[in-house]
């Protein structure tokens, strides 16, 4: 069953790869992501149907990750059929410096998309710290052609930033897997320890000063493409520059895999006695991540560089929540859950908003109540919910590490925590409020040509652009006020095997 | 035995210098073969008592991807673009050298509190691993062209097989060669991705690829 969830989507990439039709690839998507999501609902509640090895395996950190990002493709893969439809094969006039461009074929993309959910789902049940590697590895290698949609300058410079810096970040991580093998060469029988189980069966008699430098190299490595600062520098630009589903995609399901592994070696840190190392690194990146985040947002003039920016915060704030334990253990999971939904359905509708304005300006885009009204909703709820208003999710779990911050006695980090999420909050809702109610300007009213005034003033937003937007803001908002049994077992479980309760 | 063995490790360190030194782009190609070549030998060297059928195989994909392919396919894109073979750095040769020098001071430093004195190798080794992924990494930040990027990734994934190499870290095989594979598609796509920059640009020079930036 496992196996069918990573070769299902491959082998259909690859056909999509060989295939040189448009319109049969976009179908392939739709219908391998909601196979996917279909497999994914099965195995969740047949959890004797997933093989176990020291290969792969289904635990419930894995489930749950692999279940939003499930979750996740599927939306982004209806968004992506209406919007592969929208774009066309025609040159397209560039929005911020007018040249012509054209898109990559739509096959190579379709193709690519599915490999990288072929890829994430490998990183989500591999038990392996080398199968990891090579998964990781290969979701940025998945994912590049993707960011590179548009052919133009702009998404040129920000693909060869991402490959370059998270393939140097994963080549650190390597070295980090050889540090660990090391840790474990003097145990007599092993052999080498590479497989989570036995390196947590074999935990108590590893090399600490090994241990700690393959976590610092494995942290940087992974942190890297996690995005947390100060090794955040790819994501704003890969973010602002791929189409907006792969933006979601990145920032919701990606990062989560970055993350994943980051938990799974800090599980055998703790079993390891080492916990105390790896949680503080976790908080200290965690508040240098909000830091950065805040001073960032605050002078933002590209909406979706500013979204990208809430990601590095929120990556932050999952990390400082891992980092401080116990509670903080459960709400970094739930937050994790949470920005996923909330931040694809952003990133989404920021692409609604750019079809719609043309621009990627925050000045330049006025009035969207008046003539976007259901992106202007989504907009403005994905708005509250990302800075963390009840009640949504994010509120929650926000308010659950800091609870446990408190908990533990660390007025230090929750005061620098309450001050990072009060300025983001400020300088979010000061640039997102305007943007949705000021009265529209010049170009609704007095259109320069006609083409461009039915592409503006037509109230034209499709369903395909709204519906699973909306699915993803509601299953938020019923987090936020209900937690399904079903979830809360899975979390406890994640929480109690990282020695949280 | 023991002295061909600590021959090759002082031979690469003294490459990485031939490396940040070089101001061609030609010379610094050869570098990496020379140490993809190496590092076979080291690793044939330390499992010479127990080769098997599968060990042989990673030796030749190893220096098949690495010594041959890899250095032709950067040759490739260094004349189809007709990139000048200067290497435009960002700080001087001789100040690299300096920097060379106190880059493998650090690397000897980071690495002394960890002991490899439970296992086979010389306490050396690390500080050789590590100085080659510094020097690769101070390629990537110090010269300007794109190429030389790609190049300085090469050479720090390289530092990093030196050392698991040296340890005898055998990955399961299938994780070997897809982290082999997995290097040869990353440089491939950074190849590509080079070919683009050149055709969008008309020069490779990173320096130039600041348009998205927010300082």
């Amino acid at each position: 069953m496992i196996w069918a969830l990573l070769i299902l989507p491959a082998s259909l990439g690859l056909f999509c790869l060989l295939s040189h039709s448009s319109d049969l690839c976009r179908y392939l998507l739709v219908i391998s992501a909601l196979c996917h999501s279909a497999m994914v609902i099965v195995l969740a509640c047949h959890r004797e149907l997933a093989i176990s090895s020291q290969w792969v395996g289904l635990d419930d950190a894995g489930l749950l990750f692999l279940g939003i990002t499930s979750l996740l493709f599927s939306g982004a893969a209806i968004y992506t059929f209406g919007y592969l439809k929208a774009e066309g094969d025609s040159p397209i006039k560039d929005m911020e410096e007018h040249f012509f461009f054209k898109n990559s074929h739509n096959a190579v993309f379709v193709g690519c998309m599915l490999f990288f959910l072929a890829t994430m789902s490998l990183v989500t049940v591999s038990r392996h710290l080398g199968l990891m590697w090579v998964a990781i590895e290969a979701t940025t290698l998945s994912s590049a052609p993707l960011i590179y949609y548009h052919r133009h300058h702009r998404s040129l410079e920000a693909v060869w930033k991402y490959i370059l810096i998270c393939s140097v970040g994963i080549a650190l991580a390597m070295l980090g897997n050889f540090f660990i093998v090391v840790a474990g060469t003097h145990i007599e029988g092993a052999g080498p320890l590479m497989a989570l189980d036995d390196l947590i069966g074999h935990a108590s008699s590893l090399n600490p000063a090994w241990m700690k430098a393959a976590f610092v190299l494995c942290l940087v490595g992974y942190g890297t493409k996690m995005g947390l600062a100060p090794m955040h520098n790819w994501l704003p630009d890969a973010h602002s520059e791929a189409p907006s589903s792969i933006s979601a995609l990145l920032s919701g399901a990606l990062l989560n895999c970055a993350f994943l592994v980051l938990l799974r070696i800090h599980t055998v840190m703790i079993a390891a006695g080492l916990g105390d190392t790896s949680r503080m690194l976790f908080v200290l990146l965690g508040l240098m991540s909000l830091g950065f985040a805040a001073v960032f947002i605050i002078g933002q003039k590209d909406f979706k560089r500013m979204l990208a920016y809430s990601s590095v915060e929120h990556m932050g704030i999952i990390a400082l929540g891992l980092g401080i334990g116990g509670m903080g253990i459960t709400g970094s999971l739930f937050h994790a859950v949470n920005h996923s939904l909330i931040k694809g359905m952003l990133f989404m509708t920021a692409g609604n908003i750019m079809a719609a304005y043309q621009t990627k300006t925050i000045a330049d885009v006025k009035g969207l109540m008046y003539t976007r009204p259901f992106t202007a909703m989504l907009w403005l709820a994905g708005a509250l919910a990302i800075v963390g208003m009840p009640p949504f999710g994010i509120f929650l779990s926000e308010l659950t590490i800091l609870g446990a911050m408190v908990d533990t006695g660390r007025f230090f980090v929750a005061g620098a925590y309450l001050m990072a999420l009060g300025i983001i909050f400020a300088a979010f809702t000061a640039k997102v409020l305007p943007m949705i109610f000021s009265p529209p300007t010049a170009p609704v009213q007095t259109p320069p040509d006609i083409n461009n005034a039915k592409k503006i003033s037509l109230k034209k937003e499709p369903v395909w652009s709204i519906a699973p937007l909306a699915l993803f803001g509601c299953l938020s908002f019923v987090l936020g006020i209900y937690m399904p049994p079903w979830l809360s077992g899975l979390l406890d479980g994640v929480s109690r095997s990282l020695g949280g309760q | 035995m023991n002295t061909i063995f600590n021959f090759l490790v002082i031979l690469l360190i003294l490459l990485n210098f031939r490396l940040i030194s070089s101001s061609r782009l030609t010379p610094c190609i050869h570098v990496l073969v020379l140490q993809a070549v190496i590092l076979s030998g080291v690793a044939w060297m330390t499992h010479q008592g127990h080769m098997s059928v599968h060990l042989y195989f990673m030796l030749a994909v190893n220096i098949f991807l690495k010594a041959a392919v890899l250095p032709w396919m950067l040759t490739r894109v260094v004349e189809k673009n007709i990139i000048s073979r200067e290497l435009d750095p960002f700080v001087g040769y001789t100040a690299s050298l300096i920097i060379g020098v106190v880059l493998l001071g650090i690397s000897v430093m980071i690495s002394r509190p960890l002991s490899l004195s439970h296992t086979l190798v010389e306490d050396f080794f690390l500080p050789v691993s590590l100085f080659t992924l510094f020097s690769g990494l101070f390629m990537i930040i110090a010269r300007k062209k794109a190429i030389t990027q790609v190049l300085g990734y090469m050479v720090m994934e390289n530092g990093i097989y030196t050392f698991g190499v040296a340890m005898a870290i055998h990955e399961p095989f299938i994780v070997e060669l897809s982290v082999l594979l997995d290097v040869f598609v990353a440089v491939l796509i950074m190849g590509v991705a080079i070919f683009h920059i050149s055709r969008e640009f008309n020069h490779i020079d990173t320096d130039r690829l600041s348009v998205l930036r927010d300082l």
